[in-house]
């Protein structure tokens, strides 16, 4: 048993910490006011390695380990969650195309999303109709010669409008699960078009959209991984992309927790600061017990994946127990502040806003605890076979 | 960064595990309806070499860490919550303590002994008047020559009445506060020392426990352990070890309420189906298998710190803190997993119910241990 960090581990951990300090802290209100992040913002997230973490160094990636990528997430995620959640899909989009795109497509697309050519990558699965149950989309691809046709149109897409190439799940047959294909289409496709950015109660330096494919014509070279492969490509991003829920979670956590601490140590009531207050001290003890046994979760889950062990099980405790201890944290931190907490002239207040979809992302945490049950379930049914 | 177990750990919880399972939990019900020391399977587990888990071998012990006694523990507790309670005070308290801070003289005369289970070990801290508040003790022990003279009481003293040795946190300096008090090593036997038997706790009834009395015993100067006005110091170092061992009791305890409910849930039929089949129950199921996941990790890094020589205290009170509080809903959604059942003491899971509550409030209570996170969180910020 190991718990300590590499020193590559630390080295990523300490850049991104003062990239996310110096670069980001100071301007997630205006992102947020503008709801826009810059491209030249994303570029200089490319240099600093941020966009490929766990890419190879063939295609640009910084290859330091999915460790490093949450690592790394949750410094940027303290700073601007919103920044972080583009971030974590890019990053994931390119994992995917590594893990199952042809040579052509990882050679086309991932130094291009590394490299932060592209403003993003994103992800569309959801819909109207499918949300947790995923599998029961519409959208449809229909093979037209050595092209496929997509139709359909799809919901709370991250980076949607925004993205050069996004992996689009589709339809194409009726049996269900296995029915399902995924195609890589870029953004400027004719027949693809993003509706208006989604008003959003936080993250709203992200743009959220919805995606409508209108006979979008892509060859079957654009097709990722096999036919019918479609659903597990899902399952297996959003086992990863828990993770980096997980991460971010505990990144807004550590934040929220670290500005309670400064202000329960300086504002002073009743002759004496905040932070000399049993309640409040207990308040900063449970937000830190609640963290350090939330990022244990996050490590554990991507030691596992780094070490090519099953981790899906251990993802979804992550991402579950992280998020809504993050949003308890936020609570308590909108709490101690009082009545400043509860407007924007602190932290906080976004924390709190922008904390919110960690429990309902990448799986909501009754889809996670679904996960979960599922997997004790079968280990028990399968101990007993043994036995 | 590794979150594997080496092989000898993983050998050493299997086979904790499999003597557990043998010898422990087709008896930890009746030894607990009568509060029944089980002395047999305590030199059983002695046999074992777990009575001196972290003791060096030339002292007769297994020489392992921090890591390695939390294993045990847990293992123990997945079974019986009042046997692991034995085990981690005897290694972790009373024999850490003389090992810890003693010379090799008693390291000789009582560890080696200790570290086989000839004797049993039992540590006082507490007092009728001072638990959280430990400085607040009033038990005294004045020189006289080349012996002190010990007077006062203690309470809640675990192996207070089957113990052979026991070492004793008394007052020698009555102005000193915190730097006023000495650790002493206490053999049963002593004139003017009494022990008295704690009946009839809410759980871990099978553990011994005891209040000790003190009139006018006289003790070997040479008992002292460490120098004088030490021993609050020792005390609080043993304290923050202790810390890992209740976490890992706690952790053991939640597994085995976990255990049970998800092995129950899939027998018992109700609406013609195996109630596991319900969301309701599967919600149960994850959420304690998550939090006994958190607090395992808290209790191992704790422990693996802890090993390393590195500062372990907020780790150890945080694991401490988030693993019996786990271990409380765990037992609590256990016995609502088994319904009536789980009411009866058919099942185990009342008394993982009854006993984990020790664990809230032994070595440092729950409000303790948050005060101790909040002075380190306040520390680390100032700094």
């Amino acid at each position: 048993m190991e718990f300590a960090l590499s020193s590559e581990q630390t080295l990523v951990q300490e850049n991104t910490a003062r990239f996310a300090r110096e670069r980001l802290a100071p301007s997630a209100k205006a992102r947020e006011e503008a709801h826009q992040i810059d491209h030249a913002l994303i570029q200089e997230m490319a240099e600093h390695g941020l966009l490929g973490v766990n890419i190879p160094a063939a295609y640009g990636g910084s290859e330091a380990g999915v460790v490093a990528y949450a690592l790394a997430l949750r410094e940027v995620a303290g700073a601007d969650a919103s920044v972080a959640v583009t971030m974590a899909v890019t990053n994931m989009v390119s994992e995917v195309i590594h893990r199952f795109g042809s040579s052509a497509q990882k050679e086309n697309y991932i130094p291009k999303l590394v490299g932060g050519e592209y403003f993003a990558g994103a992800f569309a699965l959801s819909e109207t109709g499918a949300g947790s149950d995923a599998a029961g989309l519409k959208t449809r691809a229909q093979k037209d010669g050595d092209a496929w046709v997509l139709n359909g149109e799809k919901m709370w897409i991250t980076s949607g409008d925004q993205a050069g190439v996004i992996v689009v799940w589709a339809r194409t047959s009726d049996e269900g699960t296995k029915g399902i294909s995924c195609f890589l289409v870029e953004g400027d496709t004719p027949g693809l078009s993003a509706g208006k950015p989604e008003e959003k109660m936080g993250l709203r330096a992200s743009h959220t959209v919805a995606l409508s494919l209108d006979h979008v014509r892509v060859s079957d070279a654009q097709r990722l991984g096999q036919v019918g492969e479609g659903f597990k490509i899902a399952m297996l991003a959003l086992d990863g992309g828990r993770i980096g829920i997980g991460a971010q979670s505990c990144g807004m956590a550590a934040a929220a927790l670290r500005e309670s601490v400064s202000y329960a140590q300086e504002r002073q009531q009743f002759k004496k600061n905040l932070a000399s207050f049993q309640a409040i001290q207990f308040k900063l003890a449970d937000m830190a017990t609640h963290l350090e046994a939330a990022w244990a979760l996050v490590l554990q889950a991507a030691w596992l994946k780094e070490e090519n062990q099953p981790f899906s099980q251990q993802a979804a405790m992550a991402k579950l127990y992280a998020s809504e201890k993050a949003n308890a944290t936020v609570r308590e931190a909108v709490q101690i502040f009082g009545g400043y907490g509860y407007t924007e002239e602190f932290k906080v207040a976004r924390f709190y806003r922008d904390c919110r979809v960690t429990q309902i992302y990448e799986g909501t945490s009754e889809i996670q605890r679904l996960v979960i049950a599922r997997a004790l379930l079968k280990q028990a049914a399968q101990s007993q076979g043994v036995s | 960064m590794d979150f594997k177990l080496s092989e000898e750990q993983v050998l050493l919880k299997d086979t904790v595990r499999r003597f557990v399972n043998e010898r422990v939990m087709p008896e930890a019900r009746a030894w607990d309806r009568d509060e029944k020391f089980p002395l047999e399977t305590v030199q059983e587990i002695a046999a074992m070499g777990l009575m001196g888990v972290r003791v060096d071998p030339k002292w007769e012990g297994s020489g392992l860490g921090c890591t390695e006694l939390a294993l045990v523990v847990e293992e123990l507790a997945r079974g019986d919550g009042s046997l692991a309670l034995t085990v981690a005070s005897h290694n972790g308290l009373c024999t850490g303590h003389i090992n810890m801070f003693g010379n090799d003289a008693q390291q000789e005369k009582y560890v080696k002994d200790l570290a086989q289970g000839k004797k049993l070990g039992a540590w006082g801290l507490s007092e009728p008047g001072s638990g959280s508040d430990a400085v607040a003790m009033l038990t005294s022990a004045a020189r006289d020559g080349d012996h002190f003279v010990i007077n006062g009481s203690k309470i809640f003293i675990t192996q207070g009445t089957v113990g052979d040795v026991y070492v004793v946190l008394a007052r020698t300096d009555k102005e000193k506060g915190p730097k006023g008090v000495s650790a002493f090593i206490l053999e049963k036997g002593m004139e003017g020392f009494s022990q008295k038997p704690m009946k009839e706790k809410l759980g871990m009834r099978s553990s011994d426990t005891a209040i000790l009395n003190f009139d006018e015993v006289r003790v070997p100067a040479e008992n002292m352990i460490g120098l004088e006005g030490e021993g609050f110091i020792q005390a609080l170092q043993i304290l923050d070890r202790g810390r890992i061992t209740i976490a890992a009791l706690a952790l053991g305890l939640g597994m085995g309420a976990f255990e049970a409910s998800r092995r129950y849930a899939m027998e018992r039929r109700q609406f013609g189906k195996p109630i596991a089949e319900f969301q309701a129950i599967q919600w149960k199921l994850a959420n304690m298998a998550m939090e006994l996941e958190a607090a395992r990790l808290l209790t191992y890094r704790a422990a693996h710190l802890c090993d390393q020589g590195e500062d372990f205290s907020k780790a150890a009170s945080m694991a401490k803190l988030f693993a019996s509080e786990a271990a409380m809903r765990a037992t609590d959604e256990s016995i609502q997993v088994h319904g009536g059942y789980g009411y009866t003491a058919e099942f185990p899971v009342e008394r993982y119910y009854r006993d984990a509550k020790l664990c809230t409030i032994g070595e440092g209570t729950s409000e303790i241990q948050r005060m101790v996170i909040a002075r380190h969180i306040l520390k680390d910020a100032a700094n």
